[in-house]
């Protein structure tokens, strides 16, 4: 099988470009971290591209909002090429700021409406940056890169990480559509409790709406998550790993192994 | 044309900016649920149509979703329309000349529409409800604006143009130094901000007369920075004569003579084993990692800059702190950051704050946020950290920030070169933190805002995220000969010392500037955030411009350095400074202070009145005192996993939320090889003796280190003094005796120091006061350990029913200074002192028994001592434990009158065992609660004790208890005799319950103060 190339795309205030090329690494893909601007002067270099991955961090300091302005520069200058690249079934992943990012530059959910974006990203409800470990319910239908996983637990670390759907009937449409596929979940919580029922803080550490962690498009092939899953990838990530919790490797790493057999 | 863009919360969406400012005027006692809406907005200036800023609003500035705006020229009616009828509009924006980081972004995000704006900036919009005009100023001043940094506009928006700089006419200004008298020296020193002393101005005066002219402004300045407390630490590492009871010493150079001599002792004894790389030396001190890395750490303060300007204070101080590892060697890769802080209690009344002074709770708030919006925006994870109270505080906050990081081993020195041209790269320089170098060897005052407001700075992380990136990338290309940080003193500081022995010629009006209006010695010595600068050879500097340009970062060459010997200022081709490097470095007139330390006499600690065996209260008031009670709030709003390599993290145990001794990172995240950050400090000791502080702060970061598994052969320590002002003998002798201890103590345990600091000067002068405030002395002892291999890491939590529990290491009656004398108001008593050779031989058997997988988990027993290290165990662990008082290894010593009622009542109930402390009054607290130095609660699978009891010989260990399945916390005391209920007569021999607590309640007594 030949490793797909994965392109990590870095900007000004981009943090997690190294780690997250590492889990993809360790997943068994080629990565490069590439910088915004050598993709804006020369945006043919998708091609040579399967994966696309923006990881977390404070884009352009996050100034203005969270991950608007790299959000802009990709809708007002790869906007085209992003469509080809979505067009010939590859993959998309944002991590945290890169979700925002996905989010707000219309990559992961298009407007399909006057009405303007279908979801958006918003400050916690604590109004405040939170880093704590989340358990999370994952529906592995729907996305190609959650195939066969039914829950996970990682960290997340975000100021701005509540989703807020434009509506509840925009809501209850992503939710129907599988859209939805990573919701917070209380950490010992049954089958039993609804996947939008209530779920307090900190289980639910931002407040989203219907307890939402993550968003894919229709195809399943463009993910965002708040959540870091290249944070946990080694048995020492898990907090509890002194206690003997947690597997011989992290939960999150699957992620990455679905995107890179995706391809085989 | 000015637009104006308000951004409220939409319908529905909760209005965070207000509810905050409504929480803070109800915690100060200014209102009461008073009604606030608050937008941010934005201010653009340009030739811009409606629709095209409609446009700016919608795609850009505001989020249609959750958020409304409000969009007309400044000026309009409809932007002093209020959203819920409140009675007041109040505006704040940053004044003229302050960073406005999101402006900036603001500003070329736009430009990325196509669109032409000249300025942005950005400002907070509050409308109030009812409130009468006193309280609506301190709301103002208290609340929603800072006055360092911030102006306040009551009403609606005067001005219909953004104003920035000026212009700036050349003109040399020098200064008639040759011929003043000395009162007119000393003014000179005061009004021209340079707080030299007066035989430092006679110095300069009589070098100038030799030279037979006057200097310069710009000279001056030169001189003063680099002869400021801040850069070249005069105090410590000048000459001293110190007295305390051992007699009288002179120390050449005191800093080289205690902590310097400590490390280079033991770098000597380790011979080929030696791991210090370099120390003492550069902007941070560096050790061998493996084979292929060596890492990098320092601790700085930011303490002045603090009390004005919390937010920006510490914002700036971690911002510096991080350049520091950036400028070391030929520049090293940040990997995590620390942070300490001591605050006046937060619960200080508002109405008791001398003027001039910041609310407590606003400082730590401000603070707070201030470390976490650079550490985060940096990907840099906050990992470590303390926070102490104090009331002597409350003028004078204390803001240690630490970063360290990892270099590759061959990049580890730099040596800049004749010819090399100087290169800034980063910020552009505006002026900001004029003075700051010079300022933090001063006393603060109430009029210091007002004063000093330039020396308060706004920064920028993405600048320096920026910096890092490509810096990182010229380093591993070879596209530099040397690089150092721009800190206090600015350019002033970076060139004069990266020259120091070659000579540098730099073109002032080459540096690019924030705005217009600059003088050449604004230029020079401006302290502006987020600059390095390189020595870059000529053949490199295109390649090197090339890479900054790729990533926006800008990249200016300011001059070159050259073999002269001499530091030449030029602008617009005016010659404006000529400095002989050696006059500047070695020039500083070598005064001699005097130091004296009196120990005080013992006072005995009178124990509590007491009437019953059940210390359960006392102990839940230490877990709730606020050293103790949990810094969740702190440590959730930093990031402490970027960079993935987080192993054990700072909050611990079943439900990720108890006190962890030590974090533990991988820096390498393809090796094994783990990083161990912890610290130690103990001002409450300070006042009794700051000897056995300075000593018990490194066996407390040892033993920190220590208790998650790291190697103590492989610790290496950073030394950070804040101190009174030290021109008065008895503050100096108190520092001079901390240092005394730092080498002693470093010698007995083989443990170097790398780095260290010192902040001095740190008091607060109220108006009006005669005596100044001064900070208790304040030693950080900041520690990096290390490991082999992460996974053989503990934490402190319990883990199974069925453990047994050993302490290790020996109690004292060492009460003084305790938390439980704090809390319940003693004083006197024993500072507690540190056996140097047995603290060695317990930290290498426990490492050793760590190491062997023979610890299931392992406090140190420090603030509270033996009962909250076992609570705290408990509730992080989610597991129970019963103790006993009986077997805790101990050395104290029964008075007269314990002795002989000991003898008595064992005649009258033969056969009966009581335990020999028993009769003891003062035994049972300091069982539970004295603050011995070296010593650790361990837990220990059964089947593992023999294992563990055969590590831990020779080193006091015994058995105390064992962890149960109970969801409680029982301690039992002494065995004694137990009054009959009846007759009052000692019937009975047992063991009294002395801790009794169900977890939760353990739990929520040390959750609940700081739970913001």
């Amino acid at each position: 099988m030949v490793s797909p190339n994965v392109l990590i795309l870095r900007a000004p205030g981009t943090q997690c470009d190294q780690e997250t090329a590492f889990a993809f690494e360790k997943a068994g893909g080629t990565t490069h971290i590439l910088h915004i601007n050598r993709l804006l002067e020369s945006p043919s270099r998708f091609r040579q591209f399967q994966i696309l991955c923006v990881p977390g961090g404070f884009s352009y300091g996050d100034d203005v909002a969270a991950g608007r302005i790299l959000a802009n520069q990709i809708q007002h200058h790869l906007a085209g090429h992003l469509a080809e690249f979505k067009a010939a079934e590859k993959l998309i992943l944002g991590i945290c700021n890169g979700f925002q990012v996905l989010l707000k530059s219309g990559i992961l959910l298009p407007p399909e409406t006057e009405q303007g974006p279908a979801a958006t990203l918003t400050w916690n409800d604590s109004g405040r940056f939170e880093d704590r470990w989340v358990k999370l319910a994952v529906d592995g239908r729907a996305s190609v890169f959650l195939a066969g996983i039914e829950s996970m637990y990682l960290p997340i670390a975000h100021a701005e990480g509540k989703f807020v759907p434009r509506d509840e009937a925009t809501c209850r449409q992503l939710a129907a559509a599988g859209q939805l596929p990573l919701r917070y979940r209380p950490l010992g919580a049954g089958d039993d409790l609804p996947l939008d029922g209530p779920v307090p803080f900190p289980d639910n550490p931002n407040g989203s709406v219907a307890n939402t962690a993550g968003a894919c498009d229709p195809t399943g092939r463009v993910l965002g998550l708040m959540p870091h899953p290249e944070r946990h990838i080694d048995r020492t990530h898990h907090p509890r790993w002194t206690r003997g919790e947690g597997g011989p490797v992290g939960d999150g790493l699957k992620v990455f192994e679905n995107a890179i057999a995706y391809f085989a | 044309m000015l637009w104006e863009v308000d951004i409220y919360p939409a319908k529905g969406q909760p209005d965070l900016i207000a509810g905050q400012a409504a929480t803070d005027a109800a915690d100060l006692g200014l209102a009461e649920n008073l009604s606030i809406s608050a937008a941010r907005g934005y201010l653009i200036q340009g030739d811009l149509a409606r629709g095209q800023v409609d446009r700016i609003a919608a795609e850009l500035l505001a989020d249609g979703i959750v958020e409304r705006t409000v969009i007309a020229r400044v000026g309009d009616a409809t932007l002093a329309e209020p959203p819920n009828a409140e009675k007041h509009l109040v505006h704040v924006l940053p004044k003229p000349g302050v960073m406005d980081p999101v402006a900036e972004s603001a500003l070329e995000a736009i430009a990325d529409f196509g669109l032409q704006t000249d300025a942005v900036r950005t400002l907070k919009k509050y409308w109030i409800g009812d409130l009468d005009a006193q309280r609506l100023a301190a709301l103002c001043s208290k609340i929603l604006a800072n006055d360092a940094i911030e102006q306040v506009i009551i009403g609606p928006l005067g001005f219909d143009k953004l104003q920035f700089g000026s212009h700036y006419d050349f003109r040399l200004v020098t200064v008639p130094i040759r011929g003043m008298d000395d009162e007119a020296l000393g003014r000179l020193s005061i009004d021209g901000q340079l707080y030299l002393s007066v035989v430092e101005m006679q110095t300069i005066q009589a070098h100038f007369r030799t030279l037979g002219r006057d200097p310069t402004d710009v000279e001056l300045e030169t001189i003063a920075q680099t002869w400021s407390e801040h850069c070249s630490h005069k105090t410590l590492a000048g000459r001293i004569d110190y007295e305390d009871e051992n007699g009288q010493r002179r120390f050449e150079n005191m800093l080289k003579e205690t902590i310097f001599a400590a490390t280079r002792q033991i770098r000597k004894a380790a011979g080929d084993e030696d791991w210090c790389v370099s120390v003492f030396s550069d902007n941070a001190g560096v050790v061998r990692f493996d084979g292929q890395y060596n890492v990098v750490f320092k601790v700085e303060t930011h303490n002045h800059p603090s009390a004005l300007e919390p937010y920006g204070g510490a914002n700036t101080g971690i911002g510096g702190v991080i350049r520091d590892p950036m400028g070391t060697g030929m520049g090293a890769k940040p990997i995590c950051n620390t942070d300490v802080f001591c605050f006046a209690p937060p619960e200080t009344p508002a109405d008791q704050l001398p003027p001039g002074v910041l609310h407590p709770r606003r400082v730590m708030r401000g603070v707070v946020a201030g470390v976490r919006d650079y550490g985060n925006r940096m990907g840099i994870p906050t990992i470590n950290g303390a926070v102490y109270f104090d009331p002597r505080y409350l003028g004078n906050p204390l803001v240690y920030c630490g970063n360290a990081g990892l270099i590759p081993a061959d990049k580890s020195f730099k040596n800049p070169q004749p010819g090399d041209l100087i290169v800034a790269i980063g910020g552009r320089t505006g002026r900001d933190g004029i003075h700051g170098a010079t300022f933090s060897s001063a006393e603060l005052t109430s009029e210091s805002e007002t004063l000093s407001g330039g020396a308060v700075q706004i920064g920028n992380a993405i600048t320096e995220k920026m910096v890092l990136d490509v810096l990182i990338a010229a380093r591993d290309r070879g596209l530099y000969s040397a690089v150092t940080d721009c800190g206090a003193g600015g350019f002033s500081s970076a060139v004069g010392e990266m020259g120091e022995n070659i000579g540098a010629e730099v073109n002032l009006e080459t540096v690019p500037l924030k705005y217009d209006g600059l003088s050449y010695t604004e230029i020079w010595i401006s302290e502006a955030q987020e600059r390095m600068v390189l020595a870059v050879p000529e053949n490199k500097w295109e390649e090197l411009k090339a890479l900054c340009d790729s990533e926006d970062v800008e990249a200016t060459v300011i001059g070159r350095f050259v073999p002269t010997g001499r530091l030449v200022l030029k602008y617009r081709g005016h010659e404006v400074g000529d400095l002989a490097m050696e006059f500047l470095h070695d020039g500083r007139p070598k005064i001699v202070r005097q130091a004296v330390y009196r120990p005080q006499p013992l006072v005995r600690q009178a124990p509590p009145e007491k009437h019953d065996w059940d210390y359960t209260d006392e102990l839940k008031d230490i877990l709730g005192s606020l050293n103790v009670a949990s810094k969740h709030w702190i440590i959730r709003q930093y990031d402490h996993e970027v960079q993935g390599g987080s192993a054990i993290k700072p909050l611990v145990g079943v439900e990720n939320d108890g006190p962890g001794d030590a974090s533990v990172i991988r820096p390498r995240l393809d090796s094994r090889r783990g990083l161990v950050f912890a610290c130690g400090m103990n001002p409450c000791y300070g006042d009794l003796d700051t000897y056995w502080m300075a000593a018990s702060a490194i066996d407390e970061a040892m033993r920190n280190c220590v208790a998650v598994g790291a190697d103590p052969r492989r610790i290496a320590i950073l030394d950070n003094f804040c101190w009174g002002a030290t021109d008065r003998p008895e503050t100096l002798g108190s520092l001079v005796r901390a240092a005394l201890a730092c080498h002693d103590v470093a010698v007995a345990l083989g443990t170097p120091f790398i780095s260290g600091k010192d902040s001095l000067y740190n008091e607060f002068r109220p108006v009006g006061a005669a005596e100044p405030i001064s900070i208790p002395p304040s030693l950080l002892i900041s520690a990096m350990g290390q490991v082999e291999d992460v996974g053989r890491c503990v934490t402190m939590d319990l883990k199974a029913p069925g453990s047994l529990l050993y302490q290790v290491g020996v109690t004292r009656e060492e009460m003084g200074g305790s938390h439980f004398a704090l809390t319940q108001g003693l004083s006197g008593g024993e500072v507690p002192k540190v056996d140097a050779t047995m603290a060695k031989a317990t930290f290498a058997a426990l490492y050793k028994a760590i190491d062997g997988g023979l610890v299931r988990a392992c406090h140190d027993l420090s603030e509270g001592g033996l009962a909250v290290a076992a609570a705290e165990m408990a509730f992080a662990g989610g597991c129970g434990a019963q103790l006993s008082l009986a077997h805790v290894p101990h050395a104290i010593e029964p008075d007269e009158d314990s002795k002989q009622e000991l003898a008595r009542l064992a005649g009258s109930l033969p056969g009966e065992e009581i335990h020999p402390l028993a009769t003891y009054p003062a035994a049972t607290a300091a069982l539970l609660f004295a603050e011995s130095n070296t010593r650790f609660l361990c837990e220990v699978a059964e089947e593992d004790a023999g294992a563990f009891e055969a590590a831990m010989f020779g080193v006091p260990c015994a058995r105390v208890g064992e962890v149960t399945g109970a969801g409680k916390l029982e301690i039992l005391g002494l065995a004694q005799s137990i009054a009959d209920a009846d007759s009052g007569q000692g019937c009975e021999i047992g063991q009294p319950i002395v801790i009794e607590a169900e977890l939760g309640e353990l739990k929520q007594a040390w959750q609940s103060p700081l739970d913001w």
